[in-house]
């Protein structure tokens, strides 16, 4: 019998009972395993031509609002060596493509940007709810069901890749095409760069081309020296790109 | 005065302490989501819902499923490892309905020069032209086929 005292004793025991009845069986995914992957992008800047199609492309993919970016490319103007202060533009983030360059002597080039999906983020770090997070494939994502849209994580990115949505009002940012890559699409901005200068890379895939590229290219992540583990590989990087 | 033991006293602040963690417990299983702590400090579900979003992009594999003549042409140029979309735009909805929704013709004059207009921050060794020296605003298409764009033989020119 069941009496009131019992009922106390029974009841953190049932909670704990209710919580797995509730979590039921675990959803299949049947041709994706987050455990068999492990994303990154290789950036070539020897090959990008800032035609500005990854910009649009991902603007029309992931419905990004007007005048916020989840990539977008810079054009570099380096007068001098060592420069601190390279001539940096990027109008509309390079959507609608660049003005002819100054011919005044020096380096041009352009740098596609985008989230490094970095493999010790500090963006998931400040997070005080576990909105966003670093995902078991290696891809950081934010969860807008739980985002506060407190915006610690856009002051705490060290890339400057996130932005407080202007009608949702939580953090938004690259996700890599995370709808894309997990049903085996490349992301969108790799799909439309024409001089294959945007490489989506498994670095878990042992047959991925990019562990061949690694080995034989000069490549560097973007601030190298704040150790946060950067997944955006670039190709040909100059010491003057912040 | 002897109404209660001295331990009685301590029984019942255990008692409320039970009571509150009881509490405690009811309210997490509640409030917390049940994915949560799954993969990590997120919910897990996020993942799931993240990657249900719909895709605009086909892709070039389900482009070449039935555009097998245009890629056997654009295979033998340069344009080999340009994919559809990056000049067609978005075609998944294309893909679904192939007959209704037929996507626009691009206009050459606009979408060639985005990648060809000369500019000195490309590759030295990216092709470029000068577009209103080169061709005075007609479009590109009258001289190159944009799927295999060195020029065409003469006859072929319309």
């Amino acid at each position: 019998m069941i009496t009131r005292r019992r009922l106390i004793y029974l009841l953190p025991a049932a909670t704990m009972a209710w919580d797995f009845v509730l979590a039921g069986t675990p959803e299949a995914s049947p041709n994706y395993a987050v455990t068999d992957h492990w994303w990154a992008m290789l950036l070539d800047i020897t090959k990008c031509i800032g035609c500005g199609n990854c910009v649009r492309a991902c603007a029309t993919e992931n419905d990004v609002p007007e005048g916020y970016f989840r990539t977008w490319v810079e054009r570099y103007h380096v007068l001098d060596w060592p420069s601190e202060t390279p001539i940096v533009d990027s109008p509309d983030g390079g959507k609608e493509g660049f003005p002819q360059s100054k011919n005044t002597g020096g380096k041009n080039f352009f740098v596609p940007k985008m989230c490094n999906h970095c493999s010790h983020s500090p963006c998931t770090q400040v997070c005080p709810v576990g909105a966003t997070f670093d995902g078991p494939d290696g891809v950081v994502l934010v969860d807008e069901k739980y985002c506060l849209g407190c915006r610690y994580c856009i002051q705490a990115c060290p890339y400057g890749c996130r932005f407080l949505h202007p009608t949702k009002h939580v953090a938004q940012k690259c996700t890599l095409c995370y709808h894309r890559i997990t049903k085996g699409l490349t992301t969108a901005c790799c799909e439309n760069c024409p001089t294959g200068a945007r490489q989506l890379a498994d670095l878990k895939n042992p047959n991925d081309p990019i562990h061949e590229f690694l080995r034989t290219h000069a490549v560097e992540v973007l601030k190298p020296h704040l150790a946060t583990g950067a997944k955006a590989f670039y190709n040909g990087l100059d010491g003057s790109v912040r | 005065m002897n109404r209660f033991k001295d331990s009685q006293h301590l029984l019942r602040l255990a008692g409320v302490f039970v009571a509150g963690l009881a509490l405690f417990l009811v309210l997490r299983s509640a409030l917390v989501p049940r994915s949560f702590g799954q993969y990590g400090h997120f919910r897990g579900d996020a993942l799931a819902e993240i990657a249900a979003r719909p895709i605009n992009y086909a892709g070039q594999k389900t482009c070449e499923d039935c555009h097998s003549e245009i890629v056997e042409l654009k295979h033998a140029g340069k344009h080999a490892s340009v994919h559809c979309e990056a000049c067609h735009g978005p075609q998944e909805k294309h893909t679904l309905d192939p007959s209704d929704v037929v996507p626009q013709l691009p206009d050459t004059t606009m979408l060639c020069p985005r990648c060809h207009e000369a500019n000195l921050a490309k590759p030295a060794k990216f092709p470029q032209v000068d577009t209103k020296e080169h061709s005075s605003g007609e479009p590109c298409k009258t001289c190159h086929q944009p799927h295999s764009p060195l020029l065409m033989p003469e006859e072929k020119k319309s």
